[in-house]
């Protein structure tokens, strides 16, 4: 099957001589939720600009749906939807009109463009505020926007550069589900994100770029299964004073309800532990990961790459 | 994109430059049409009578085209520049530039909400003259095209001066230090016969001279110019500016980093 994003050799030093990507190969198949990692200045922005034409390449080539984007350009840029990052629609023009313009762009009719619009504000609770500036919207409503706006085309791929940053928890919840949606649909995502527990729970395939490198390819459950250390914290019924050692499994304290227990996978299992716990009569109200899995690893996989 | 999808991306393009300006008419549209009644009211009104004729036309007649050409020029500009300056400033020239419209049809979008506002105040200008002067036609067609490939010409040099602006002090210094003296120098008040030889060859340098002459042609059947001189300067330049506006899009030079 055809990549919905093949990126071969690319690479990109721009006027000031700094050179952001030093040679990304990188393939993203249909249907994917691919999600590409990196610090701030790694290339992750580059790349996308490059794909979505906002950045001129280097070199290299870039493929979208078979199509090349240097001599097959309308029919690879058509395939696109982008979510910047940074809120870039005319805030004096009218909600409704944003999305039907952009329609427009791609050739689609006004008539159309205005029944995708109206589709699409309604499911994404902007349908209210479609006749006033969008300038007047909240954050979370101008990122939300900016999501409309890209698909209004009907995007086989669609790019999310950190969709949800300053967005609250109960709207990002809500636009997780309208991605997964999207992507059950049949279309493409690739997302950039800081908050890695949403890379993690939304993608099946993740990147890492470093350094303008793509120092990891590989699918979410893999990398995670690289991790070699959990550790979890475990809120106690009843107060405790102290607990005995389990072998190599590390108990700490943190206070009198609090238990924190950092154990190595290949050493110890879950219900090993909990039937310790039990005998010694403790009680476990919840629990949880102490750090987020995929930043621990993420962490340790840019660290690597710089030493 | 088939040629029905261009002229949809075409014609968002052109509803949107009109419908920006004419959003806020009271910045573009009203501001030249009070100047123009001002400039009629002194020039023509108060000082006029003192000059006397002109080539056998009243000052104020004399003046009327070249007002026009005045407004027009500005307005087609001003259009481009702080339209295209505008997008580029809040991010949203992004959404034509990851689209698959081609550069050309964006250049001639922006050209095209350029010329609107320039041929809508050059036509209220045209209303507000009749005040004070009577309207004379003497070639309709000279008169029309000479007004539209006028508003062309400055549309682009708009969008140029756009593609290069990285402040809103970029965008006035053409229009203030270039544009304006260009157009006050170029017979919008005075005939060129009427200037020492020397300032005679000099002002000829001034391409604004040849489209305010064909306008005036256009209007009162009068010019200091061959009329087919004025298509010819005005046709080259449009081709050249038209040439470099389309070289600075490919190249994404001031749009793509």
């Amino acid at each position: 099957m055809t990549a919905a994003l093949a990126l071969t050799d690319l690479r990109k030093t721009y006027d000031n001589g700094f050179t952001a990507l030093k040679g990304i190969n990188l393939s993203v198949q249909q249907g994917d939720f691919y999600a590409l990692l990196g610090a701030n200045g790694a290339g992750k922005s580059t790349t996308i600009g490059i794909v979505s034409s906002l950045v001129n390449k280097t070199s290299g080539t870039v493929s979208i749906f078979g199509y090349d984007l240097d001599t097959q350009r309308e029919l690879a840029k058509a395939q696109i939807g982008l979510v910047p990052q940074e809120f870039n629609f005319n805030v004096f023009e009218p909600v409704g009109e944003i999305l039907i313009n952009q329609g427009g762009y791609y050739g689609i009719e006004r008539t159309i463009a205005t029944d995708r619009a109206e589709k699409l504000l309604k499911q994404l609770g902007l349908w209210e505020k479609r006749k006033e500036q969008a300038r007047t919207l909240s954050g979370g409503m101008k990122r939300r926007l900016m999501i409309a706006r890209a698909l209004v085309h009907e995007p086989r791929l669609l790019i999310l550069d950190d969709p949800t940053a300053g967005v609250d928890i109960e709207i990002r919840r809500s636009m997780w589900e309208f991605l997964t949606d999207l992507n059950e649909s049949g279309i493409t995502i690739i997302l950039t994100t800081h908050y890695l527990e949403e890379a993690e729970s939304l993608c099946r395939n993740i990147g890492i770029i470093d350094q303008g490198q793509l120092i990891e390819n590989t699918s979410m459950k893999s990398l995670l299964s690289r991790l070699d250390t959990e550790t979890y914290v475990f809120d106690l019924v009843e107060p405790i004073d102290q607990i005995q050692e389990m072998g190599a499994c590390h108990f700490e304290l943190r206070d009198p309800t609090t238990l924190e227990v950092s154990y190595h996978k290949q050493d110890f299992s879950l219900n090993q532990i909990f039937a310790f716990l039990n005998q010694q009569g403790l009680q476990v109200a919840s629990m949880r990961n102490k750090t987020n899995r995929l930043e621990q690893l993420f962490i340790d996989l840019v660290e690597g790459n710089k030493a | 994109m088939n040629a029905q999808q261009k002229w949809t991306a075409y014609y968002t393009i052109l509803i949107r430059e009109v419908l920006r300006f004419s959003r806020i008419w009271i910045q573009t549209i009203l501001p030249p049409v009070i100047t123009t009644a001002l400039y009629f009211i002194i020039f023509g009104n108060l000082i006029g009578p003192a000059i006397g004729e002109m080539h056998g036309f009243t000052y104020m007649e004399f003046i009327v085209p070249g007002l026009i050409m005045m407004a027009v020029i500005t307005n087609s500009y001003a259009n481009v520049v702080s339209s295209f300056y505008g997008s580029k400033f809040q991010g949203n020239i992004a959404e034509m530039l990851v689209s698959p419209v081609p550069n050309w049809i964006i250049l001639a979008g922006f050209v095209s909400g350029g010329i609107a506002r320039g041929m809508a105040v050059g036509a209220a200008v045209t209303m507000v003259s009749l005040i004070f002067s009577k309207l004379y036609i003497e070639h309709l067609f000279v008169m029309f095209t000479i007004g539209l490939l006028t508003s062309t010409l400055f549309s682009l040099a708009g969008l140029i001066n756009g593609v290069y602006a990285k402040s809103f002090d970029d965008i006035s210094i053409v229009p203030t230090f270039v544009l304006t003296p260009l157009t006050y120098l170029g017979g919008v008040f005075y005939s060129i016969s009427m200037l020492p030889e020397i300032w005679q060859k000099i002002s000829l340098l001034n391409p604004v001279l040849y489209m305010v002459n064909g306008f005036r042609y256009g209007v009162l059947g009068i010019a200091d110019i061959p009329i087919w001189i004025s298509y010819l300067i005005i046709l080259g330049f449009i081709a050249l500016l038209a040439s470099f506006s389309m070289y600075l899009l490919n190249r994404g030079i001031g749009t793509r980093s």
